[in-house]
C-alpha cells in the first residue's frame, strides 16, 4: 500500500484510490522520489474534520505520469520536508499559511501572501487567540550585516506599468549578495472562490488568474471540469485551443524579447517587437474578438468557429508577423553589444534549477528538458508534438534564445493547425463533476507549467481547487540569478524571467 | 549596419492614424451589449441570470446594462433564447461618472463622456503625466495600457505619458479591484500626487471589482478608495477604448454630446 497512486495528465479517478500513508512513509516516499528525478507539480493541504491532509502530486518526465500520495496531520505541526527537498520550500510555507500547520525545521518559514489561516477543524476560540492577521510586507527579511553593506528596498509600487511586489536587495557596493522577494499584494481570493464552484464566475476566475495567460489557465480549468464530468472535447475544439495557447505564447515571447532589447537600450528591436506582440494578440482577437482570448475557451470546447476564409487570412497575417519577428529578433541576437550584456548575466545552473524546481523557458534555458506539451501531452499535443527547446548556459542569453526558438516552433505549430483543422463540432455537452473524483491537469503556458488540481465532493461540487502558476516555482530562480550580479542588472534579469505577481498571489 | 537599415525600411511606419481615421477593430470585436426588449419573451431573464457579474438588470420589461460591471464575455448572448443580445462594434465606452455607465439595454448610443472643465484642460490638455497603480489587476489591463506606449499607438504624440513617480504625475491610472493588500499603497500613491490631480479607473475590476466584486479580499473597485474622474470599461478594455477615453477627457476629440 505504500506505492503512490498513478494517473495521467488530465485523468479523473476515484479519490479513495489514493492511499493515505502514515506520515513517515509519506515523507520518505516524497524525499526518495524527488531525489530520483521526479518533481513536485503540487503539494497542498486539504482541510478535513480530523485534521489537515497533505497531498503531493509529483510529475515524472521519464514516463509522463503523475504520482499521488497523501497523509493526515492531526496536530498543529509536522517535520518539514524542505531541508531534504528544497523545491518544497514555498509549498510548505503556503500550507503553513493556509492551514495553520507549522513545518518544524523549515529554514525560512514566513508568510507567502500574508493571509490569515482558516483551518476548518480548529475551534473559533483557538483561532481568536492567535491575534491580528499578518500585515502584507511586514515580516523579517534576510539581512547581511557589515560595515559597507547596504540594503535597497523597492516596491510594492514600481516605476513602470507593472504589478506590485516588494524586493529587498542586500548589496555590497553595486554587487547584490542576496535578493529576497516578498509578494501577496495582488491577493484577491481567486483560489478560494474557485474552490466554491463550479459556478458561472469560474471561467472568468480562470481567465484572470494571470491575465496574460488567459488561454492557458482557462484551458487548465476546463480540462479539470471535463475530466471530472467525463466530457469529450471534439478534435476541432482541441486544435483551436492549441492555436490560441500558442498565439498566447507567441505574443508574450515576442513582447519579452522586445522588453529585453529595451532593457539593454537596443531600441530598434524594442520598438519593432512592441508592435509585433500586438500582431499576435490581434490574431487572437480575429479568432474570438478579445486580444487576450477572453471568452474563447469554455468547458466542453471553444466558443468561436474558424471558417475557411478566416483561417486563410489568419495564416497570411501569421506569416507576415513571423517574418518581421525573425528580422527584428535577428538584429537583437546578432548585435555584439547585446551579446555582451546578455551572456553570463543572471546565471542559474542546471543543478540549482533542478533543486528549486524551475519550470518553463527558465528551466529549459538552464538545460532542463521540461515541457508539459511534450512530457505530459494532452489535447492536440498528443497528435502534434513540439520539440523541447533547451539551451545550457542558464543566463539571460539562454532565456532569450529559448524564447526565440520557441517563437519559431510555435509559429510552425499554429500554421500546421490552421492548415489542417479537423472537422466536426466545437463543443461537447457539458456535465457536472462526478462525485468523489480527483484530477490534476498540467498545461504548458508561455511561462511554464500551469497545474490545476481539483477534488469533487459527494454533491458534484469542488471540495478543493488548487492552482500552481509557474511563477510559484520560478520567483526563487530570479532571486538566485541576482546573486553576485550588479544591482543595475536587475531589470534585465527580471525581464528574462518575466514572472506573474497575480498568478502567484491568487 | 546595412541589415539594420533594410530591416528598418521593411518594418515601415506603423503608427495608427487614429483619431483622424477610425480605429481598426477585429470583426468579432465586442463593444456594448445591446438588448432588444421586443425580442424578450414573457419575463425571460436568462441574460441577467447568466451574467457572471450581475451587469444586466430589468426595470419592468426594460433591460439595463451596467458597463462598469460587464466583462463583455458573451455569456448573456449565449443564454438568450430569442437572440435579443448583440454586441455593438463600438470601441467608445468611457464615462465621467459611475451612473453614466448604467445604460438602457436597447440604447444604440455610446455613454456620454464630457471633457474636463476649461481650467483643468488648460493644465492637462496638452500634457498629462500619469502614474499607473495595479491594485489586484490581472495584468490584462496593465498590458493593454502598456501597449499605448508602443509605436503602434504612440501615446506620446498626444502629450500623455506614464511616469515613474507619483511626484511627477498629474494623476493615477488605476487597474484592479483594489486588493486589501494594495489599499494602503494606493492611498499613499494618491496622496503623493500634487493637486489638482486626476484618477482614471481602467477595466471592470477597477470600476466595480469585476469578477472579484463582493470578495472579502478586495474593495470592489477604486472609487471606494480614491475619487475617480474617468471610468474606462472592459475586461480588459481594447487599447482604442482606453485611448478614446483619455482623449475625450482632455477634450482632444469630440465629446460631451452623445453620438
Amino acid at each position: 500500500m505504500s506505492e503512490p497512486f498513478v494517473s495521467a495528465n488530465g485523468e479523473a479517478f476515484d479519490w479513495g484510490a489514493v492511499p493515505q500513508l502514515p506520515f513517515e512513509r509519506f515523507a520518505d516516499g516524497l524525499r526518495g522520489a524527488l531525489g530520483a528525478g521526479q518533481r513536485a507539480a503540487a503539494f497542498f493541504g486539504v482541510a478535513t474534520g480530523a485534521g489537515t491532509e497533505l497531498v503531493a502530486v509529483l510529475a515524472s518526465e521519464r514516463d509522463g505520469l503523475l504520482r499521488w500520495s497523501r497523509t493526515l496531520v492531526s496536530g498543529s505541526s509536522y517535520p518539514a520536508l524542505t531541508p531534504h527537498a528544497p523545491e518544497l520550500h514555498l509549498f510548505e510555507r503556503e500550507i503553513a499559511e493556509q492551514h495553520g500547520l507549522r513545518p518544524e525545521g523549515h529554514p525560512w518559514s514566513k508568510p507567502v501572501r500574508f493571509v490569515a489561516a482558516t483551518p476548518s477543524h480548529r475551534s473559533p476560540e483557538e483561532l481568536a487567540s492567535r491575534g491580528a492577521p499578518p500585515q502584507v510586507g511586514v515580516t523579517d527579511f534576510f539581512r547581511v550585516e557589515g560595515h559597507e553593506v547596504h540594503e535597497v528596498a523597492v516596491g510594492p509600487v514600481h516605476a513602470g506599468v507593472i504589478e506590485p511586489g516588494h524586493f529587498r536587495f542586500q548589496c555590497h557596493g553595486e554587487e547584490v549578495m542576496h535578493l529576497e522577494i516578498s509578494l501577496g499584494y495582488q491577493h484577491r481570493g481567486v483560489e478560494r472562490a474557485l474552490a466554491a464552484g463550479p459556478d458561472k464566475r469560474g471561467p472568468h476566475y480562470a481567465e484572470t488568474l494571470a491575465g496574460d495567460t488567459t488561454v492557458g489557465h482557462a484551458t487548465a480549468y476546463c480540462q479539470v471540469l471535463e475530466a471530472l464530468g467525463g466530457v469529450r472535447v471534439p478534435a476541432r475544439a482541441q486544435a483551436l485551443r492549441g492555436v490560441a495557447l500558442e498565439l498566447e505564447r507567441l505574443a508574450n515571447h515576442v513582447g519579452d524579447l522586445g522588453a529585453l532589447a529595451g532593457d539593454v537600450a537596443y531600441l530598434p528591436t524594442a520598438s519593432y517587437c512592441g508592435r509585433l506582440r500586438g500582431e499576435f494578440l490581434n490574431l487572437t482577437a480575429e479568432l474570438c474578438g478579445s486580444r487576450f482570448g477572453r471568452g474563447l475557451v469554455r468547458p466542453g470546447g471553444v466558443r468561436f468557429e474558424v471558417p475557411a476564409p478566416l483561417g486563410r487570412s489568419m495564416l497570411s497575417r501569421l506569416d507576415t508577423a513571423l517574418g518581421e519577428v525573425n528580422d527584428a529578433v535577428g538584429l537583437l541576437m546578432e548585435a555584439p553589444s547585446v551579446q555582451a550584456r546578455f551572456e553570463e548575466t543572471g546565471r542559474v545552473s542546471a543543478a540549482t534549477a533542478r533543486s528549486i524546481g524551475l519550470v518553463g523557458p527558465a528551466a529549459r534555458a538552464s538545460g532542463l528538458p521540461r515541457d508539459a506539451r511534450h512530457d505530459f501531452p494532452h489535447g492536440v499535443y498528443r497528435f502534434h508534438q513540439l520539440p523541447v527547446t533547451v539551451w545550457h548556459t542558464g543566463d539571460v542569453f539562454a532565456r532569450a534564445h529559448v524564447r526565440r526558438k520557441e517563437v519559431e516552433r510555435s509559429g510552425t505549430f499554429v500554421r500546421r493547425q490552421l492548415e489542417g483543422l479537423p472537422g466536426g463540432a466545437l463543443e461537447g455537452a457539458p456535465a457536472a463533476p462526478r462525485p468523489g473524483q480527483a484530477c490534476a491537469v498540467l498545461v504548458e503556458g508561455w511561462r511554464g507549467e500551469l497545474c490545476h488540481v481539483a477534488l469533487s465532493d459527494e454533491r458534484g461540487r469542488f471540495a478543493t481547487y488548487k492552482v500552481v502558476d509557474p511563477s510559484f516555482h520560478n520567483w526563487l530562480g530570479l532571486a538566485l540569478a541576482l546573486r553576485g550580479q550588479p544591482i543595475s542588472d536587475f531589470p534585465l534579469c527580471n525581464k528574462s524571467f518575466n514572472l506573474s505577481y497575480c498568478g502567484f498571489d491568487l | 549596419m546595412l541589415k539594420l537599415l533594410t530591416t528598418r525600411l521593411r518594418q515601415g511606419h506603423r503608427t495608427t492614424r487614429y483619431p483622424a481615421e477610425p480605429p481598426a477593430l477585429p470583426p468579432r470585436f465586442r463593444g456594448r451589449p445591446v438588448i432588444d426588449p421586443t425580442r424578450c419573451e414573457g419575463g425571460c431573464r436568462s441574460c441577467a441570470e447568466a451574467c457572471p457579474t450581475d451587469a444586466i438588470s430589468f426595470d419592468g420589461t426594460a433591460p439595463r446594462v451596467d458597463l462598469g460591471r460587464c466583462l463583455f464575455c458573451t455569456d448573456c448572448e449565449r443564454a438568450c433564447p430569442g437572440g435579443a443580445v448583440v454586441f455593438a462594434r463600438d470601441h467608445r465606452l468611457a464615462a465621467r461618472t459611475r451612473a453614466d455607465l448604467v445604460v438602457p439595454g436597447s440604447d444604440p448610443l455610446a455613454p456620454s463622456c464630457a471633457a474636463l472643465d476649461e481650467k483643468l484642460r488648460a493644465l492637462f490638455g496638452r500634457s498629462l503625466k500619469l502614474r499607473q497603480v495595479s491594485a489586484g489587476g490581472c495584468n490584462g489591463c496593465e498590458a493593454d495600457v502598456n501597449v499605448l506606449g508602443t509605436i503602434a499607438f504612440d501615446l506620446g504624440r498626444f502629450g500623455i505619458q506614464m511616469v515613474a513617480s507619483p511626484r511627477h504625475a498629474d494623476g493615477l491610472l488605476v487597474t484592479g479591484p483594489v486588493s486589501d493588500h494594495m489599499k494602503l499603497a494606493l492611498e499613499k500613491t494618491w496622496a503623493a500626487v500634487p493637486a489638482p490631480k486626476l484618477v482614471i479607473a481602467v477595466g471592470a475590476c477597477a470600476i466595480s471589482g469585476g469578477p472579484y466584486a463582493g470578495h472579502a479580499e478586495t474593495h470592489d473597485g477604486c472609487d471606494t478608495t480614491v475619487p475617480v474622474d474617468l471610468y474606462i470599461p472592459g475586461c480588459p478594455p481594447h487599447p482604442f477604448t482606453i485611448l478614446d477615453g483619455l482623449l475625450r477627457l482632455l477634450g482632444r476629440i469630440e465629446s460631451g454630446a452623445r453620438r
